[in-house]
Parts: structure tokens; C-alpha cells; sequence
């Protein structure tokens, strides 16, 4: 069935890209390691979840609750901690234990909030519709979880390649400070980038939720260590490497699941993640270009 | 006396864990003397648990001899995944052993010789207090002496400036790879001492959240000292005991203090500088002659 394989795989592979486009946004902006983003994309799972059960939502409002709502936690994690310890100039580690320290700390709140056990959208809300080509089904819900990931990717390149905005992210990354020189307000797109980028990994959260249907407290911890693979994959703050890094994860993992051992899928991420770090660590794509840290 | 002996009885397993998560944050205070950040040492821990455990449980070996199993292991490990690991600097080195500790977790996991997911049972309970205070002594004592050596000055020059240091005629791969082995040492000798107390070992306990309380304890003691990591370990192993009554939101406790003291107190709390440089406000503003 290694076509049934191969949809799933595009499935999961395009939620990886997401989730990781986020992460990388943020690191080629704000050259921050955000290690929050695995907290972020739970928090919007849950928020669609409360959309759902709890004021009977759609599903398409239900996405758009958990884009607000994480995007605003993005940003308040931003305006409370980011923002300081660039006002500071801390070294690159200090952010990244630092936002380590949020996802302890959101985690833990959703436990007490939601409780730890699995969270589950209710079977009627989801589409059940399935096209059947031979002996491959493909269902509604696969479709359209690839159609929102997409959707928001293009959106993304769009913005990045055709807006002003973009255009002032794009320089924003290669040097701040020449930026600022050329009269763009830093400050607010670094804040805006949190705010998309946070946005994003809640969707991606939905959409993990939605592919299992089943949302947890503890969703946060593996997706952000596969978002670290691939980003490393792809190269650090290349969007277009979280693209082709996030399909290339999902197609190795559900590809070594069915082929290899269901058990040792999860270890193909981080050997891979290993194996990049070792031999190209500018990740697949990227050019070799020397930035010191 | 009495009231003594009926302490020890409710309190004696969270002194042994006291302890050993000094012993742990120490662990990775030797490699943030060095400037890197390891997310590797909950790992470590790991496999010096597993192999210490299974060195007593299925070769009846002496704990003494299983201790020293216990450090050789993770120290072989590091010296094999540290030599080319350790050329990649700061964010990249941290998410390298990050990725080395879920692969190690996932192996412990799969494995048929540790049990899989449900770990080592009926460890016998060797760690006594002793133990756990020599070493802690031995270790606090040798990394006194590191530190006031020609080694540890070596990797304070290498935190401080990779290339400065490189210049002076350090060798600074082989000052890293020491640094990570020793931590990984430490870590290991840690493991081994907890799997002997706790009876149980699941991989469950070396995944990345200990890793991430290794570093909390670290870094909320501070690095500047050895007393910052002992510290720390002591406040963040007993702090969750005073908070029992947060229930569910006693773990976003350490998340929060991970954020105030990166914020506020960059340096920990215990940062000798920041004491003698109050205490000096203070005498001027008392007399204004030294």
C-alpha cells in the first residue's frame, strides 16, 4: 500500500512544514531559537478544541480561534521576555533557556486547565467524505489538512516575496541594524513575525489534532523536537528549507514506520537531525554562508 | 534523637535526592564551564543508570564496581559522539545533544535488555547516605581543584572567547571533549547512585524534561560558583514538596523562576560578586572609609 503510505505521509510532512516554518521565521528574524513553539502549537489545539466543545463552533472558526489565540501568546511572550533580553543584547542561549522556561510553564497550565488526559473532536464534526481510487482512499479531512497547510505557506511566501513588509523581514535578517538605518520599524515587524509565526503553529497544532484527533498537554515536546530537525534539515531561518525539510521528515518517518519498525520511526527525525548537524550543518539547502553567532 | 530518626524516615529519599540532583546540576555546570550548553546530561544520567542497574542486577556485581561501570559508560559515549559534536558552537551544539538525547531515550525504549517501557525492576537498594556524601564531597573537592588549575582556567578562557583562547595556545577541541566527558561522568555516577535508591528506572526519566531541569537548577543557582548548582538543586527538589498544594500547577513553578532569573538575576542567585559588591555599598555608606 505504499500509496496509502505516501498520502499520509504528505499529510504529516505538510503539518511538519508548517509547525517549522514558524520556528524558522522567527530564528532568521529575530535570530531567536524559540523553544516555546511546541507550547504555542498545543495551546492552539486546545483552543480549537474549547471552540469546538465548548461554544459549538465550526471547524473553519474553530482554526481561526486557535490562529488568534496562539498568535496572541506568541506576541505576549514577545512583549514580556523577547523584547527585554534583545534590549539587553543577552547572548543567543539566554532566549532559548528562556523560552524553554515558558514551555514548562504553559505546559504545566494546560494540565491544570484541560486536565492530562487525551482530548478528542467530536467524530460527527469532522468531514467523513473519502474519494476512492482503486484501492486508495483518500479522505476529505487528509485533503483538507494539506489544503490549509498549503494555503498558509503560500500566504506566507507570498508576503515574504511580494509585500514591503516582506521585503523589510528579508532585510531585517540579513542585518537589523542597517535596517533600522533605512527608516523600518524593527521593533513592530519583530513583533509582528512573533505574531505570525506563533499563529502558524497553533494552526499546524489543529491540524496535528485533527490528523490523530487527539490533542494532549504533552503534544508540544516531540513536535518541536521534529520542527528542530527539520529546520536544521532545511537550514536555520530558510523558509523555503522548512518547506522541503518538513515533506522530507513526514515521507522518512511514515516511509521508515511501514517499512523499517513502527517503534524506530521516531529515531529516523534525530538521526537524520544528527547526521545533518555532523556533515552539512548549513542543512541540505542551505548556501554556505558564514554568520557568526 | 528519636525526633531525629522519625525525620530521616519521612525525609531521608529527598536528602538522597537533594543530593543527587547536586551532583547532576554540578554535571552540567562543568560543561557551561566550558560555554557549552549540554542538553545531553539527562541522558548521561541514563546510561549510567542502565548500565550500573543492569551490572548489579544481572552480573551481581559489587556496587562500588557498578558505580565505576556506571561512569565509564556515559564517558565512552561522550568521547564517541563528542568529537565531532562538540565542532558546532552554541545553538547548534545544544540542539545536536538534544537530538542525542532523544535517540538514546528512543533506544532505551526499544531495547530488550533494559526492559523497554517498562524499564528495570527490583534494583537492590545500595545507595546509602555515605555514598552519596563522599561523592558529592569528592566531586564538589575535585572541581574546586579544576577550576584553580591550568584546565579550568582553560575552559574559562574558551567560555569567555573560543578564539582568544585559541591564540593563547589552548587546544580547544581537546579542552571541550574533556569538559563534556568529565559532565558526562558526573552525570552517569548520578544515575547510577538514583537507580540504586528508587528501585525502578523507566526511560521515562531521562527524556527531555530532566534535561531541562538539570539546566533550570543550573542556571537558577547560578554558574559563576559551585555553590550556585548545589544551591539550586537543593531549592528546585524541595520547592515541589512545598508546593503540593498547587496540585497540577506545580511545574509551571520552574518555568516561571527559569523566566525571572534569565530576566532579572542573569547570573543566579548565588553570584559572589554581586555579595561583596553590596557588602562594599554598604561599608561606604556607613562610614565612606574602608
Amino acid at each position: 500500500m505504499l500509496e496509502q503510505q505516501l498520502i499520509n505521509a504528505l499529510t504529516l510532512g505538510s503539518v511538519y512544514a508548517l509547525f517549522a516554518l514558524g520556528f524558522t521565521l522567527v530564528f532568521g528574524v529575530l535570530e531567536v531559537i524559540n523553544l516555546s513553539h511546541g507550547a504555542v502549537f498545543m495551546v492552539g489545539a486546545y483552543a480549537a478544541m474549547t471552540a469546538v466543545t465548548r461554544f459549538h463552533a465550526p471547524l473553519g472558526v474553530a482554526i481561526l480561534a486557535a490562529l488568534v489565540v496562539s498568535g496572541l501568546l506568541g506576541l505576549t511572550i514577545d512583549a514580556l521576555i523577547l523584547r527585554r533580553l534583545r534590549a539587553r543584547k543577552a547572548p543567543h542561549l539566554i532566549p532559548m533557556i528562556a523560552t524553554l522556561g515558558v514551555t514548562t510553564m504553559v505546559t504545566s497550565a494546560a494540565q491544570g486547565l484541560f486536565g492530562v488526559e487525551v482530548q478528542r473532536f467530536p467524530e460527527a464534526m469532522l468531514p467523513t467524505g473519502e474519494f476512492v481510487f482503486g484501492e486508495v482512499h483518500l479522505r476529505t479531512l487528509e485533503l483538507g489538512i494539506v489544503a490549509v497547510a498549503f494555503l498558509l505557506m503560500a500566504l506566507l511566501f507570498g508576503v515574504m516575496r511580494y509585500t514591503r513588509q516582506g521585503r523589510a523581514l528579508r532585510a531585517i535578517a540579513e542585518s537589523p541594524k542597517a535596517a533600522a538605518l533605512l527608516g523600518i520599524n524593527v521593533e513592530g515587524l519583530f513583533m509582528l513575525t512573533s505574531f505570525s509565526a506563533a499563529a502558524l503553529g497553533g494552526v499546524a497544532g489543529v491540524l496535528i489534532g485533527l490528523d490523530f484527533n487527539a490533542v494532549t498537554p504533552m503534544m508540544g515536546a516531540p513536535i518541536l523536537h521534529k520542527g528542530i530537525a527539520v529546520v536544521i534539515l532545511g537550514g536555520m531561518g530558510d523558509i523555503r528549507g522548512a518547506l522541503f525539510g518538513g515533506l522530507f521528515l513526514g515521507f522518512a518517518e511514515v516511509l521508515s514506520k511501514a517499512y523499517l519498525s513502527s517503534q524506530m520511526g521516531d529515531a529516523v527525525a534525530f538521526g537524520l537531525l544528527f547526521l545533518i548537524l555532523l556533515v552539512r550543518p548549513v542543512g541540505l539547502f542551505g548556501r554556505v554562508l558564514e554568520r557568526k553567532a | 534523637m528519636a525526633a531525629f530518626a522519625d525525620f530521616w524516615a519521612t525525609y531521608s529519599t529527598l536528602v538522597y535526592s537533594v543530593g543527587i540532583h547536586a551532583l547532576l546540576a554540578l554535571s552540567l555546570w562543568l560543561t557551561l564551564s566550558c560555554g557549552l550548553l549540554s542538553l545531553a546530561n539527562a541522558a548521561f544520567m541514563g546510561i549510567g543508570a542502565y548500565t550500573a542497574a543492569l551490572l548489579t542486577l544481572n552480573l551481581h556485581w559489587p556496587f562500588p564496581a557498578a558505580l565505576l561501570g556506571g561512569a565509564v559508560a556515559p564517558a565512552v559515549v561522550a568521547l564517541i559522539i563528542g568529537a565531532p559534536t562538540l565542532r558546532l558552537s552554541g545553538v547548534y551544539l545544544a540542539m545536536a545533544t538534544l537530538a542525542f538525547g532523544e535517540v538514546t531515550r528512543i533506544l532505551i525504549l526499544n531495547l530488550q535488555i533494559t526492559g523497554g517501557p517498562e524499564g528495570l525492576n527490583g534494583i537492590p537498594l545500595l545507595t546509602t547516605g555515605w555514598y552519596i556524601v563522599v561523592i558529592l564531597a569528592v566531586a564538589g573537592y575535585g572541581l574546586a581543584r579544576i577550576r584553580r588549575s591550568r584546565l579550568g582556567r582553560a575552559f574559562e578562557a574558551i567560555r569567555e572567547d573560543e578564539v582568544a583562547a585559541r591564540l593563547m595556545g589552548i587546544n580547544v577541541e581537546s579542552h571541550k571533549l574533556a569538559a563534556f566527558t568529565l559532565g558526562a561522568v558526573l552525570a552517569g555516577v548520578a544515575g547510577a547512585l538514583n537507580a540504586h535508591f528508587t528501585f525502578f528506572i523507566s526511560p521515562r526519566e531521562y527524556g527531555f524534561e530532566n534535561a531541562v531541569d538539570i539546566l533550570t537548577m543550573t542556571i537558577l543557582g547560578g554558574t559563576t560558583s559551585l555553590i550556585g548548582p548545589v544551591l539550586g538543586a537543593s531549592i528546585l527538589t524541595l520547592l515541589p514538596e512545598l508546593m503540593r498544594f498547587l496540585h497540577a500547577y506545580r511545574l509551571a513553578v520552574n518555568g516561571l523562576i527559569l523566566v525571572v532569573v534569565v530576566l532579572f538575576l542573569p547570573t543566579g542567585l548565588w553570584d559572589a560578586r554581586r555579595f561583596r559588591q553590596l557588602l562594599k555599598n554598604r561599608r561606604a555608606r556607613k562610614g565612606g572609609q574602608p
